[in-house]
């Protein structure tokens, strides 16, 4: 199957015409930005792909200025933010949009991940659309991680420590690799520098695979909350003016609760120890990552042992890149599995759980629940998800998107209304 | 089979509720974990809310307090003099800020011949450290540091309230608690052991204004000169977040319409 296309680009004017027997960047743009056909029931949902491309644009805005005034050096790393929040012009708001932009970043991402959990939208024939959104998770993390040790409070030291030690646990290379990391012996002047010069480069690497994750999505085209294939050209409208109108709006009401946490409450999801410049001989009570990592915080700390623990968190989204294979349904929207639709939802609470847990200290009941909640995590994607689409009975599917959108069909109503 | 789909719907329902349940029973005892450990009231702070503003006359003696009290422990390494006169903050007057800067001696140089020379500070001088050293300050604070307080106010968990509770928080350690030499007993601090010894008493500061000088308003005061020297665009900041709230509303308002007739030809 080659691309889906709209319809196609017809220049206009004549310097377009000069232009595109040239260089035919509209034509290639045009049929897949403009017109590309779009299933018509989508959902408010599918609005965070977009979001998140907003994201990365504010991120990376943000970031280049930021990288103007910040100095990668341990004795002055922390002092340079304190003056970005105080003498640049505006370098506070640049700061915290873009210290606030990492958590929106992750809350929108997490949405569309679930939601791609929950329609099914994972399935033949999306499985690398999918796995290129697992690499995109992936390297958010290492970007995130990273950018988080830059102003070099107490918690960017203390969380770089704990989890740069981590890799120490891997056999026979480990102590490489953690050498490696700090460059040196020891989280320090070193890996502040190649942590900085990475955390420059990787967001320009998600770009690529933005690209290409696109790409792939134009191959396919959207799913849709009823997930039946497009049949017709009846099922689709032109993402233009259709899903701009509707994303657009989507967008704004995003922004809105983005400006609240940077105008309002800047540093609510921070930790506070991190306004304390970094300190090697005084470790804060607890090391808590950002809110973001913490349910594979809560996986690590769960099992007993260092090295499995690190299988544990890595094997944790491992299991997302196999997604495709271990659900056996054929049948691809909740909206049609009656019992998929209950653990979805225990899989989002056991998520949260984690979550809540990767907060916590590691005792007592704390421990017992996270090793719980750390096995369920992994019942659902290995045991459940491959059983249930073999006991499963769906409910009979609509004829067509169409036909579901009419009401006459058997989909989610409620979910298909624009 | 349809039978057995049901059994099974309630199994599923019933380790649901099992599963929130227990969240939420877990989180109990961390609730009683943060009030043991001194979580701090909730104070009602000019600069609360989304239309929250410093109030000037209490920068003012707030800084009156730093400055005669704390300054002598603590440094304050990202406050400039020339930010007491700047917007949203205490509200000096530049001359009068002058004035303030002049009463410091500070170092500078090396001049012509290579010397060091100490001169009167100057706007641009940030506020001076007490200590030339972390060595010094500890030896003169029995081995504890006393941190900078330019961001203090964002560090610590209850942010303004804890620092308020802190400096109300000292007590006669209660019987059986047997304190280090050199520490005092405080209420809030972790562990209750505090190497920093009382450090403003009643009618320790004179006020310039018809203020008391009780211990209450000197705690109040220093703590909000704190949240101003460790947010000093809050004013600012609120400022503009109201401004972009606003517009984004009538946007979303003015896109929700947008969409709404676009797909008014589809429904
Ligand atoms: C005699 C020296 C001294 C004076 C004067 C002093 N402090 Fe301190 N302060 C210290 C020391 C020492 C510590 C460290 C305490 C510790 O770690 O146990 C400290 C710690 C603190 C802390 C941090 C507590 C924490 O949670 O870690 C705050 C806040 C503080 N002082 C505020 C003030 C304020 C406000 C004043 C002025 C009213 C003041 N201090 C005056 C010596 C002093
Ligand atoms: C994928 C996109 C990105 C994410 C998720 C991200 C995340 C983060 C995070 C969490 C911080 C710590 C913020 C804080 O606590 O203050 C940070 C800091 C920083 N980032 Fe990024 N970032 C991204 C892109 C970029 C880009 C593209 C640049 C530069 C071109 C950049 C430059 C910086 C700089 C200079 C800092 C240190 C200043 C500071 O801490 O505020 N970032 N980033």
């Amino acid at each position: 199957m080659s691309q889906l296309h709209g319809e196609p680009y017809q220049p206009k004017s004549g310097f377009m015409k000069w232009m595109e027997s040239r260089l035919p960047i509209m034509g290639l743009l045009y049929p897949t930005a403009v017109t590309f056909p779009t299933p018509r029931n989508l959902n408010y949902w599918w609005t965070f792909g977009g979001i998140l491309m907003f994201c990365l644009s504010v991120q990376i805005i943000t970031g280049i200025v930021l990288a103007m005034h910040y100095v990668p050096h341990v004795s002055m790393a922390f002092e340079s933010v304190e003056g970005i929040m105080r003498d640049v012009n505006y370098g506070w708001l640049i700061r915290y949009v873009h210290s606030n932009g990492a958590s929106m970043f992750f809350i929108a991402v997490y949405i569309h991940m679930f939601r791609g959990m929950y329609y099914g939208s994972y399935k033949e024939p999306r499985e690398v659309l999918w796995i290129l959104g697992v690499v995109l998770f992936l390297l958010m993390m290492a970007t995130a991680f990273m950018g988080y040790v830059l102003p070099w409070g107490q918690m960017s030291f203390w969380g770089a420590t704990v989890i740069t030690s981590l890799f120490s646990a891997i056999p026979y290379f480990g102590d490489m690799i953690t050498q490696l990391l700090w460059g040196g012996f020891a989280v320090d002047n070193p890996t502040l520098n190649r942590f900085y010069s990475l955390h420059y480069l990787l967001p320009f690497m998600i770009v690529g695979v933005v690209v290409l994750h696109i790409w792939a999505l134009h191959v396919t085209g959207n799913n849709n909350p009823t997930g039946i294939s497009v049949k017709s050209k009846q099922d689709t409208l032109p993402f233009h003016p259709f899903y701009t109108a509707k994303d657009g709006f989507a967008l704004v009401l995003f922004i809105l609760f983005f400006a609240i946490f940077v105008f309002y409450t800047p540093n609510i999801l921070g930790d506070p120890v991190n306004y304390e410049k970094a300190n090697s001989l005084v470790t804060p009570e607890h090391i808590v990552p950002e809110w973001y990592f913490l349910p594979f915080y809560a996986i690590l700390r769960a099992i007993p042992d260092k090295l499995g623990g690190v299988i544990a968190m890595f094997a944790s989204i491992g299991v997302l890149f196999i997604l495709p294979w271990l659900d056996t349904s054929k049948v691809r929207s909740v909206s049609f599995r009656p019992l998929y639709r209950q653990f979805f939802w225990i899989l989002v609470i056991a998520c949260i759980g984690l979550g809540y847990l990767g907060a916590k200290p590691p005792e007592g009941a704390y421990v017992i629940w996270s090793r719980i909640l750390t096995a369920y995590y992994f019942l659902h994607f290995l045991v459940i998800l491959p059983v249930l689409g073999i006991l499963e009975k769906p409910r009979l599917l609509p004829k067509s998107i169409t036909e579901s959108v009419l009401g006459n069909g058997d989909g989610d109503k409620a979910e298909s209304k624009g | 089979m349809m039978k057995q789909v049901t059994h099974f719907r309630t199994l599923v329902r019933a380790g649901l509720i099992a599963i929130v349940s227990a969240l939420v029973v877990l989180a109990a005892p961390g609730v009683g974990q943060a009030e043991e450990s001194g979580e701090s009231e909730a104070l009602d702070w000019s600069f609360n809310g989304p239309f929250g503003t410093f109030d000037r006359a209490q920068l003012q003696r707030g800084y009156k307090v730093y400055r005669e009290v704390c300054s002598a422990c603590h440094s304050m390494e990202f406050v400039s003099f020339r930010n007491l006169s700047e917007e949203g903050g205490p509200g000096f007057t530049p001359e009068q800020v002058k004035v303030i800067a002049s009463e410091f001696e500070i170092e500078d140089g090396p001049n012509d011949d290579g010397d060091m020379f100490m001169r009167p500070g100057l706007l641009s001088d940030r506020f001076p450290a007490p200590f030339p050293n972390v060595q010094i300050a500890r030896l003169a604070n029995g081995g504890a540091f006393p941190p900078d307080l330019s961001v203090l106010a964002k560090a610590r968990v209850g942010g303004p309230d804890y620092i308020y509770a802190l400096l109300m928080g000292y007590e006669e350690a209660p019987a059986g608690v047997e304190l280090a030499i050199g520490m005092s007993y405080n209420t809030v601090f972790p562990n209750h052991q505090i190497a920093m010894p009382e450090p403003i008493f009643e009618d320790a500061v004179e006020y310039d204004d018809e203020t008391e000088p009780t211990l209450e308003n000197y705690a109040r005061d220093v703590t909000a000169f704190m949240m101003w020297t460790a947010e000093p665009k809050l004013e600012a900041r609120h400022r503009m977040g109201f401004k972009v709230v606003l517009f984004l509303l009538i946007f979303a308002g003015l896109l929700y319409a947008t969409k709404r007739k676009v797909w008014a030809a589809v429904h």
